[in-house]
């Protein structure tokens, strides 16, 4: 879907200590039936975030102000979003107020999915992401500043690092783009490679 | 220059590179669920047709009730509403559709491979994150989100970055009593959750080769579970002998010019991978997880291991909150575990070897836990099963005898445990809250999901075989 422009963000960032939060955490298989709609937000890392009976957990991070209301950026650990292809994992932290996620690391799916939303996922190395994490918990409600054309992260201590993003993706999420109209473009392409290259074994099921 | 299998596979379906790496690529054959209602509903509104619905299969797997073949009994009106969706939207598009009333229903992994719409050397794609199952076939195969989805019903293509190619090698004789979903166990348990991110994944060696078909696909099917794009297997003589036949597998004429070309699929002698890992066959036993990532795993025959044994602070931090959730104590013996619920099913081990393996420990003993399940994979599963008694074994046992679906698998269809509750389970997520809130998961194989069954903890399967 076409996305809003993401060139540049200022705001508070969110620690979460765990390593391996599977999208299962993220939002949890039983609100995967429902369209995404102005509630969707409730679903985020909804076992973790509320008790049993419904009430906040004090233990979640997302539970505690400032990060609750002024968090958009989420720094994460290793192999954040590892687990099941569900794009409501997206869906779920953009609906909250999200727009991007820090990580050592992160499940390929995850990663693919995020770019497709207009959502950054951002990969630095493990100590750096460590030390965002222990200045978010020192001083909550800190920003981090992100700068897509530069592909620079700055934290709290105002030390910038810069992450990787390929020119396509970063084409896209700076112009709001769609990739399914940028591939229709190519349709003579496909056609083309439909007639040469495909086995002719397949026998060419339409 | 010599390449990989996963490399021959890539070139083939190389419709235009970009300087930045994003590659356009084509898609033979996409899977469908009813996840895919966010990829039409995109259609539906911009007005656009499937490009190649030849090349899509839809099947209602992850919502359908396992307690009969009748819609009343899904879960609730809107998990039904995404099954009748699925078939309104494949019949509008004219998308093959396998109902839940067809001989060809059952879990999108499964039939796959049991219809022959999975074939060597053809790029597959599904969204959903076991896709690499078929890659047991010598397939390309991963799983996508579901704007890729979208891309794929518009285009029957898709853009990626080339993953890195990783080799797992295990050797030697395998030890009796130790089936693939122990191979795979021990294999993440070495490498860990993230061992293979950002890789497609092959695994060779003796022992892989020795695997069957349908343990080839368990292992593959848990690529993701260490974080591979895909996993993959060199297709061999009984590759060929289980295709033979299928449904959508190519015959006559067409069936030569297939062979000729699967037999040039496997890696080249001296091709180079990105990554190498090695395992020793022979010290493979029976596999559970203990915890709730599936690396945190170990031999039936061990105890709960002891965070302070952990490789560094970080990972001693890990394993004490997943004993915590767990309710586990480090130097405890698994055997003296007791399990209250056991599930045999899921794309990972529902097939027609694996409720043999189960039945081999059942035959004659009765289930000692709350609740036992089991749900074949796929409607042809089912009935294979219950050609050869299977199902009597199981029932004399105790176990439900359910419907094909991904039932305790995932929380999603009215089959699950309950809070505090440890269930024995074949699938392949051991995450918290999977089947179900504060459910405590351990994944095991389907003999091993038998023993416990019939003990009431866990045991080590060779000691009933
Ligand atoms: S059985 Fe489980 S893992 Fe497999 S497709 Fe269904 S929900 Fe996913």
């Amino acid at each position: 879907m076409p996305q809003t422009p993401f060139t540049a963000l200022t705001a508070a960032g969110v620690p979460l200590d765990s390593a391996n939060v599977d999208t299962d955490q993220v939002i949890p298989a039983r609100f995967l039936k429902y369209p995404r709609s102005d509630t969707s937000w409730t679903f985020l890392f909804h076992d973790l975030r509320l008790r049993p009976d419904g009430s906040e957990n004090p233990d979640f991070i997302l539970s505690n102000e400032p990060y609750k209301s002024k968090g958009r950026i989420l720094v994460a650990d290793r192999n954040f979003g590892c687990g099941s292809s569900r794009e409501s994992a997206v869906y779920a932290l953009q609906d909250w107020g999200f727009r991007a996620v820090i990580a050592p690391s992160f499940g390929d799916i995850f990663f693919n999915n995020s770019f497709k939303n207009g959502f950054l996922p951002i990969r630095l190395r493990t100590e750096v992401c460590n030390a965002l994490r222990q200045d978010l918990h020192d001083a909550p409600g800190a920003e981090i500043a992100i700068d897509v054309e530069a592909q620079t992260v700055t934290g709290p201590d105002g030390v910038a690092h810069s992450f990787e993003l390929d020119d396509f993706r970063k084409y896209c999420l700076t112009r709001g783009l769609d990739d399914i109209d940028f591939t229709l473009e190519q349709t003579r392409k496909i056609d083309a490679f439909e007639r040469d290259n495909r086995p002719s074994w397949l026998g060419h099921n339409a | 220059m010599p390449q990989t299998q996963f490399e021959k596979i890539w070139d083939a379906h190389v419709i235009e590179s970009r300087p930045d790496g994003q590659t356009l690529l084509y898609v033979d054959r996409h899977l469908l669920h009813e996840g895919s209602f966010h990829g039409f509903e995109y259609l539906d509104q911009r007005d656009m047709p499937v490009r190649r619905p030849g090349q899509s299969f839809a099947v209602a797997d992850h919502y359908i009730p396992t307690t009969s073949r009748n819609l009343a009994d899904t879960e609730d009106d809107v998990a039904r509403s995404l099954i009748t969706r699925l078939e309104a939207n494949a019949a509008k598009h004219g998308v093959s559709h396998f109902g839940i009333d067809s001989e060809s229903q059952g879990i999108v992994h499964v039939i796959g491979p049991e219809q022959g719409i999975t074939l060597p050397g053809l790029l597959i794609v599904c969204g959903d994150s076991h896709t690499a199952t078929h890659g047991a076939l010598g397939a390309y195969a991963f799983g996508i989100g579901a704007s890729e989805v979208t891309h794929v019903l518009a285009t029957q293509t898709l853009w990626q970055m080339k993953p890195k190619a990783m080799r797992i090698s295990v050797d030697g004789a395998r030890p009796a009593g130790v089936t693939g979903k122990d191979v795979i166990l021990a294999i993440i348990a070495q490498i860990s959750a993230a061992g293979a991110t950002g890789h497609a994944v092959e695994f060779a060696g003796s022992l892989i080769r020795d695997l069957s078909m349908e343990e080839r696909m368990t292992v593959c099917n848990m690529t993701i579970e260490a974080g591979g794009r895909a996993g993959m297997i060199a297709p061999d003589e009984k590759t060929f002998a289980y295709i033979k036949g299928r449904r959508y597998a190519p015959d006559g004429e067409d069936w030569d010019k297939a062979l000729a070309a699967w037999l040039a699929l496997p890696s080249d002698e001296g091709a180079v991978f990105d990554a190498e890992v090695t395992l020793d066959g022979t010290a493979i036993r029976p596999m559970l997880t203990w915890g709730t990532s599936p690396e945190q795993a170990a031999a039936l025959a061990d105890t709960v291991p002891d965070p302070a044994n952990a490789p560094n602070a970080e990972k001693a931090e890990e394993w004490r909150d997943a004993l915590d959730y767990i309710g586990l104590t480090a130097g405890q013996h698994f055997r003296d575990v007791a399990v209250d619920k056991v599930f045999i099913g899921s794309c990972t081990n529902s097939r027609i070897e694996d409720l043999r393996a189960a039945a081999a420990v059942l035959k004659g003993r009765q289930v000692q836990v709350k609740q036992a399940l089991v749900s074949p994979g796929s409607f042809l599963v089912k009935k294979q099963a219950e050609a050869e008694g299977l199902d009597r074994i199981f029932k004399e046992a105790g176990f439900e005898w359910r419907e094909s679906g991904c039932s305790m698998c995932v929380g999603m269809n009215g089959d699950l445990a309950e809070r505090g509750e440890r269930v024995a389970s074949t699938s392949n997520r051991n995450f918290r809250g999977r089947q179900g809130q504060g459910v405590r998961t351990h994944l095991v194989s389907p003999a091993s999901a038998a023993a416990a069954a019939i003990t009431g903890h866990f045991a080590d399967p060779r000691d009933f075989a």
